[in-house]
């Protein structure tokens, strides 16, 4: 099937050649060639949809005369594994690009096929520019349906890091993000180009902004947790290059979310939303192209590749000039329709969060790239960490996260003292009161930083609850329902601003744990035989006893410890450290399974208040001797076997390949037989949770404003059947009278 | 039986694609132009606006001076537009 997966993509390039000339045809040729291309788009998701289904079953099955199911999966590797092992290669997330892509572009396009009619084919042929761009890497420099004529019989199998559950969920939420904010971008592009610059394109693409912002967030959480519980430093956030690059388009199109709003009411900020929509578009494909070019230092980036480098370079270029010029050629038509009436409002408390937003992804994009640039001016490229970005970050995040708080108390246009004073009194008095708390009962002041978090988040969440508080009496003081009732239905009538006030208090508690955790964690290394036991942070930690395991799969090492606090069992965890056996020959037939790719299993106890973080490193240098000396008998008895008969070397071979089996679970096993000290990373952390509860209340308010009110979706099926309708007589216009 | 498939599904595509070049297919023009689509658009918001601006007022943001006049500065933008939309729909029947 390799060679119809590879025709389906070569089709799938001339399609979306084809689609790409026949919207921009039809845009002033005739609307049959629009509408052709708009059906192109939907064979493209096919052929897309069908080529990622025969990889996938490739990978599945364990077909290892394709190249990439041969170099990332094996059949020792779980079908759970093997099944998401496609998105692992270069080539196969491309085909996950190229999927999304045309799914989500199919999906947009089917929902305006009957609006914003100007727009749509140039929008449509920056779509398939995109897609051309993807399925001609896809098809001509990373083709996935690459076959060996001489197949291996077992495969490399896959990095034991991407063994994780979520790593079946991140990368396609991510992609999503990526892939959706595609749409607005080229809906924006659209509107230059057509110089329709009202807030239409904007209501029609709205949606896809939220689903993008929705689908980064949930990805980069998901990021998050996998480092947390997989990669064994203890921390959920490095600023990685390949987390920054998904973080960027987040934090723009937050701020995109917020600013639309100001256009939709007032017909302001058409300049600054369209050139922030088309730079979170830009930085979406920045960060496809940091994930895939390797060309800043990242755990999480493909092999570096310089044919696709080059291609990347040439399409960011292409984004970034062609946008510029269009704001630029378009300013008159951008014009703001109307003035903030005043600084104290919700209009402006907005704005200034957009640039506080924009102003740290800037610093972000700097040092992120800094070491390029470092390297492009002095040949040295310079590593940066996280030190380099917590002096501006964590300023910009406060204000930030204050400013999250006031926009859901001001108004909208405007607001007297007396109302400000009103509505500011109860967020203000909660959080004074825990800021009093925290002095008094704790040491949290030793951090400002992380000190104000908890203030400001406190006052945010109060500010929230007011909101729901406040909102719930009104409808009640109007229909007399029953508080529950009032709540929903308060909520399902006005989703997106509850939802919106939801995902403030979701952020807030998020930081309040990132803030925590991050300044008041305790952690120590501690090297312990079995019996013996570390403090940490008021906690003794005792090592009860060692596990082993050997299997086809791999080896692990392991330790059970008992947590106690003031004499009382607290809680038991269990960590391991697993090897899997590597491919390299020249490690001696023993040792290469003592020697292959590693991974970690946490311990962990999380709780509401903080979590109890360990993990293993067991030095296996007391059992190198050993394996020296199986290497050199197993050598010495496969050399004598070569020199056998070839009729007699498959049984021989089977016997020495047991014993070989059974040597590795030996010396395996001495580590509980014979243990020798471990060392343990043990770590303390407080509020951890918090982040991981911040991100699902996030999760649930961006879902409830994503979806469409019932009122509002009635409302707009009646516009859409007015507007099909031919003739003015039936689309009318409501009459005047309506609001008067 | 691979060329099979691959002859299967270019027929598809293009049976798909060249649906709306076909002689009988007549695609459906909206109403009023996108004139009238982008003031029905800019309508919806003033409406929501409007509920908006009154949402704030029965939960206590808005003083009832303020929204008095909020409300009175939207409802003349409001009509504004569905003067426009009306203009818009006569200019059309006009064009007929």
């Amino acid at each position: 099937m390799a060679i119809v997966g590879r025709t389906l993509l070569i089709l799938a390039l001339l399609v979306a050649i084809y689609g790409l000339g026949a919207s921009l045809w039809g845009a002033r040729h005739g609307r049959e060639w629009v509408d052709s291309s708009r059906r192109a788009m939907y064979t493209l998701f096919g052929l897309a949809l069908f080529a990622f289904v025969i990889l996938d079953v490739a990978f599945i099955s364990s077909n290892f005369s394709y190249n990439i199911v041969a170099s990332s999966s094996s059949t020792t590797t779980p079908t759970f594994y093997r099944a998401a092992a496609i998105w692992a290669t270069q080539q196969g997330s491309l085909l996950l690009w190229v999927l999304l892509l045309s799914m989500w572009s199919s999906l947009a396009l089917f929902l305006t096929r009957r609006r914003v009619r100007e727009i749509v084919p140039y929008a449509q042929a920056v779509m398939f520019g995109f897609c051309v761009f993807f399925v001609g890497l896809n098809t001509i420099f990373a083709n996935p349906f690459a076959t060996s004529s001489n197949p291996p019989s077992e495969g490399a199998g896959l990095d034991p890091l991407l063994r994780h559950t979520t790593m079946m969920i991140h990368p396609p939420m991510l992609y999503s993000g990526y892939t959706l904010l595609t749409i607005p971008f080229a809906f924006a592009i659209g509107a230059l180009i057509a110089r329709r610059l009202g807030a239409e394109w904007i209501q029609v693409t709205r949606r896809f902004a939220l689903a993008a912002w929705l689908c980064l967030g949930v990805g980069i959480v998901l990021g998050a947790r996998w480092s947390y519980t997989e990669l064994g430093w203890g921390g959920y956030w490095a600023w990685d290059p390949v987390e920054n690059a998904a973080l960027m388009p987040w934090l723009c199109v937050t701020a995109y979310i917020h600013s639309i709003m100001i256009q939709e009411k007032r017909g302001m900020l058409k300049v600054w939303n369209a050139s922030l929509i088309l730079m979170t578009g830009t930085l979406s494909i920045v960060g496809t192209f940091l994930v895939r070019s390797g060309i800043l230092s990242s755990i999480h980036a493909f092999v570096s590749d310089p044919t696709l480098n080059v291609s990347f370079v040439v399409l960011i270029a292409t984004m970034v000039a062609g946008s510029i010029y269009l704001v630029v050629t378009r300013r008159d038509g951008l014009r703001s329709e109307a003035r903030l009436d005043s600084l104290v409002s919700r209009e402006a408390v907005f704005l200034f969060q957009n640039l506080l937003l924009v102003a740290l992804t800037a610093v972000i994009f700097w040092v992120t790239f800094f070491p390029l640039i470092s390297e492009a001016i002095t040949g040295t490229q310079v590593s940066v960490g996280p030190p380099a970005f917590r002096p501006f970050v964590v300023p910009l995040a406060l204000v930030i996260v204050a400013l999250s708080g006031v926009g859901p108390i001001i108004a909208w246009r405007r607001v007297t003292i007396s109302k400000l004073r009103r509505g500011f009194a109860f967020p203000v008095a909660f959080a004074l009161a825990i800021m009093v708390g925290l002095l008094a009962l704790s040491d949290a002041d030793r951090h400002v930083f992380a000190f104000l978090m908890f203030v400001f988040g406190s006052f945010v969440v109060a500010a929230v609850v007011q909101e729901f508080f406040r909102g719930v009496r009104a409808r009640r003081a109007m229909t007399g329902e029953p508080p529950p009732v009032a709540l929903v239905a308060l909520v399902r009538r006005n989703r997106r601003r509850y939802g919106g006030y939801i995902v403030h208090a979701g952020i807030a508690v998020a930081l309040i744990g990132v803030a925590a955790s991050t300044s008041f964690q305790h952690s120590r290394y501690a090297t312990l035989a079995p019996g013996q036991s570390a403090r940490i942070d008021g906690y003794t930690i005792r090592y009860v006893r060692p596990t082993a395991g050997a299997s086809a799969q791999k080896i692990s090492f392991g330790a059970v410890l008992a947590v106690f606090k003031g004499g009382h069992h607290v809680t038991t965890v269990q960590t391991t450290y697993g090897l899997y056996p590597s491919s390299d020959p020249t490690l001696g037939p023993i040792g290469r399974f003592f020697n292959g790719s590693d991974e970690s299993r946490i311990g962990l106890d999380s709780g509401f208040t903080h979590d109890i973080w360990t993990v293993i490193d067991p030095s296996l240098q007391p059992l190198q001797g050993l394996i020296n000396q199986g290497d050199a008998k197993l050598t010495a008895a496969l050399n004598a076997v070569a020199k056998q008969p070839p009729a007699t070397q498959p049984q021989a071979l089977n016997v020495l390949y047991t014993l070989r089996d059974q040597a590795v679970a030996a010396l395996t096993r001495r580590f509980v037989t014979h243990p020798w000290p471990a060392t343990f990373l043990l770590i303390v952390s407080p509020l951890v949770t918090w982040l991981w509860l911040g991100a699902i209340i996030c999760v649930i308010g961006g879902l409830i404003a994503l979806l469409t009110a019932p009122v509002a979706r009635a409302r707009r099926r009646a516009r859409v059947r007015a507007l099909e309708t031919p003739g003015p007589a039936t689309a009318p216009a409501p009459p005047v009278r309506e609001l008067v | 039986m691979p060329y099979v498939i691959v002859i299967v599904v270019l027929a598809v595509v293009i049976f798909v694609i060249s649906g709306p070049l076909r002689a009988a297919y007549r695609p459906a023009e909206p109403a009023g132009g996108s004139t009238f689509a982008e003031l029905d658009a800019a309508r919806e918001a003033k409406y929501a606006e409007i509920r908006e601006a009154e949402l704030d007022h029965r939960t206590g943001k808005l003083s009832d001076e303020d929204y008095e006049d909020v409300d009175r500065g939207l409802r003349a933008e409001a009509i504004e537009i569905l003067r426009s939309l009306d203009e818009t729909g006569t200019a059309t029947i006009a064009d007929e």
